[in-house]
């Protein structure tokens, strides 16, 4: 199921890619997603049913809006501190835990904290990922982890778990 | 109007990317470099993508911008993320003005 699933969505992309609706077109789409599909199959989510859900979407479509948002103050961030002539920075890796289970979700965390306010995701070992950030606000576990994930895990939990 | 919005976005992102570009030559070691390149360079093209979407409305030159946005959401990130988990095993050390680094004890 999560073949064909897969073969669906990447004929989808090639035709929105290509945009042209000839018959050539769609013989060489369809054979590029079965090779995707046959190769990469086995990496895709592992219910498929949970594409069907629309609260899933609905929660997407919101936190696309946090993430926008998020990733903005991030760049201003990022360019006050290049900019700065003093430039204050204090850079290291902190241990993040993380509640999320599955692996697509994880992912999922892991690339959008790297778009976010001054941090990049270094490594995922078992439930804890590791960060850099640029500037550390503080020393204690509890507030950072709050400060890097809090924005993103409960959305993240709608919308993958 | 349309001509005048996506002026607007285009300006915005090549105003990004001379940021990204400015923070690569500025900040001390790789690890503060790679931030710059990935977030500033990342809103820039996708800001860049924006206005050319806007230019061309939703013909076949609109919709391949939309597409490249997640694309190269994507691949910058996981980039990113390859890039500073390979320098860290490489065993470049962190900058001089770093205070904290919890990975050191999960990699041995």
């Amino acid at each position: 199921m999560k073949y064909i699933t897969l073969f669906i969505l990447s004929l989808v992309f090639w035709l929105l890619l290509t945009f042209k609706l000839t018959v050539p077109n769609i013989i060489v789409g369809s054979v590029a997603s079965l090779i995707c599909s046959l190769f990469f199959g086995r990496f895709f989510v592992t219910n498929v049913y949970k594409l069907l859900q629309p609260q899933r979407y609905f929660w997407f479509i919101i936190y696309l809006f946090i993430f926008v948002w998020e990733c903005l103050k991030a760049n201003i961030d990022v360019a006050y501190r290049v900019l700065h002539p003093a430039m204050p920075i204090r850079p290291g890796i902190v241990k993040v835990k993380t509640t999320l289970k599955s692996d697509m979700a994880k992912m999922l965390l892991a690339n959008s904290i790297t778009m976010t306010p001054g941090t990049i995701s270094v490594d995922i070992i078992d439930d804890y990922l590791y960060i850099h950030w640029i500037y550390i606000k503080s020393e204690d576990p509890e507030v950072y982890t709050e400060i890097i994930t809090g924005a993103f895990e409960k959305y993240i939990k709608r919308i993958i778990e | 109007m349309n001509n005048m919005i996506s002026l607007i976005f285009i300006t915005i992102g090549i105003l990004f990317n001379l940021l990204g570009c400015i923070g690569i030559i500025r900040l001390p070691d790789t690890y503060n470099r790679l931030q710059a390149a990935t977030k500033a360079v990342t809103l820039g093209c996708c800001s860049i993508l924006v206005g050319v979407l806007f230019h061309f409305g939703f013909s076949d030159a609109g919709i391949k911008a939309l597409v490249a946005i997640p694309i190269l959401f994507f691949a910058s990130t996981t980039g990113a993320h390859a890039l500073i988990r390979g320098t860290y095993h490489f065993g470049i050390k962190l900058g001089k003005k770093s205070v904290k680094d919890d990975y050191k004890d999960a990699v041995k």
